[in-house]
């Protein structure tokens, strides 16, 4: 169907495009550490040892019924539905930082279940739609 | 089938074609503006912040959509060696970096009412950075390269090399834990936004796509002139 040049050149380019493809996938693959956002609290339990000193971002839902207010403080728990972890964090949250949605907690280890944030951000999900549709929704469930 | 890609015939079309395209972005972008800005509801988490996403994610599906062109054009030049698309791959690229920035921009402003930050450095949205770099690369190898023979191979090879960030960033959301929230539109499994929001996201993309072409034309015809004040009469 095609020439030989033509196949020849489609043949190299192939060969070089995997390559390619099979490098970045290592370069990804080997980074894997530095490319995810945060980390889970299964994984922090799952840690071998924990530095303090080391900044970590840990994400997951705001766990029910946990957020509390004192003075300047808030403190919260983040679950992944299998493990928990405290927050404690003073400053100012974004306003979709609330119960039962996702969240990304930046800061420091105390231990494996304690952890100092200095940053909170909010994890949204895919889901848009009106209110009144998310109203006929909760009334359905 | 080549002969239709005749500088002379096409040209006619290029320098009339964009004063059409034009007119109809000018129509579909007041519809979709009303209906995104005006007509469109809140979402029940993000309150009116969720009208950037009306600009946001059209900007984005237009840069990757082009890029993606722009690296299969590339591939048809180097393998078979269809030379009227060297040009029309050229052309295409400025439309596409524009759209890719507007993706940024507004993801960050995006960002910082609802995440909280302007800026966060998770998969999604450094891979998107990449693929702006590949296209500002790209252009400028455009620029800077004098040898013509050589060029067409090497703007060529940058497009196949940076189409491998496409699907990174695609699945970039699945594939690691981001800030970024996961993909809303699907092909096969349907979408998670509500119809009253798809209508503007729709006619956005719709408006979106018109302007690029537009300015793909505007490109692609000053590259005809160009060709033509050379006194080519072929690609």
């Amino acid at each position: 169907m095609f020439g030989k040049k033509v196949k020849l050149r489609l043949l190299f380019l192939s060969f070089i495009f995997l390559i390619l493809v099979l490098t970045v996938f290592l370069i990804l693959k080997s980074l894997e550490e530095n490319v995810v956002y945060f980390i889970s609290p299964t994984e922090i339990k799952n840690l071998s040892e924990i530095d303090s000193k080391e900044k970590v971002r840990v994400g997951g839902m705001v766990k029910k019924d946990t957020i509390k207010l004192n003075q300047n403080e808030i403190s919260f728990v983040i679950t992944d539905f299998k493990n928990d972890i405290n927050v404690i964090y003073s400053g100012a949250v974004p306003n979709l930082f609330s119960e039962e949605k996702g969240v990304v907690a930046e800061g420091y280890l105390k231990d494996r279940s304690f952890f100092n944030a200095d940053k909170i951000l909010a994890k949204h999900d895919e889901n848009y739609m009106p209110p009144e549709v998310k109203e006929a929704l909760e009334k359905n469930k | 089938m080549l002969k239709n890609f005749e500088p002379n015939k096409i040209f006619l079309i290029t320098s009339r074609a964009p004063k059409y395209v034009l007119f109809l972005f000018i129509i579909i972008i007041s519809i979709g503006l009303i209906e995104a800005l005006i007509l469109s509801p809140e979402d029940y988490i993000q309150g009116h912040s969720v009208r950037i996403m009306y600009v946001h994610v059209p900007s984005a599906w237009i840069a990757l959509g082009t890029f993606s062109t722009i690296a299969i054009l590339s591939f048809l030049i180097i393998i078979f060696k269809i030379k009227s698309f060297i040009l029309i791959a050229k052309s295409l690229a400025p439309a596409g970096l524009v759209f890719n920035i507007i993706a940024l921009v507004t993801g960050s402003i995006w960002g910082k009412p609802t995440w909280g930050t302007w800026w966060a450095w998770d998969a999604r949205i450094t891979s998107m950075l990449i693929l702006a770099l590949f296209y500002i690369i790209y252009i400028l190898a455009w620029r800077i390269y004098e040898d013509k023979e050589k060029i067409h191979k090497i703007t060529a090879f940058i497009a196949i090399l940076g189409v491998i960030n496409v699907p990174i960033i695609k699945y970039s959301v699945d594939w690691w834990s981001t800030l970024h929230q996961p993909a809303s539109v699907n092909i096969f499994s349907g979408t998670s936004i509500h119809s009253s929001m798809i209508i503007p996201l729709a006619l956005m993309t719709a408006a979106f796509a018109l302007f690029s072409i537009m300015i793909f034309l505007m490109k692609y015809n000053t590259e005809l002139i160009k060709i033509k004040n050379k006194g080519l009469d072929r690609l």
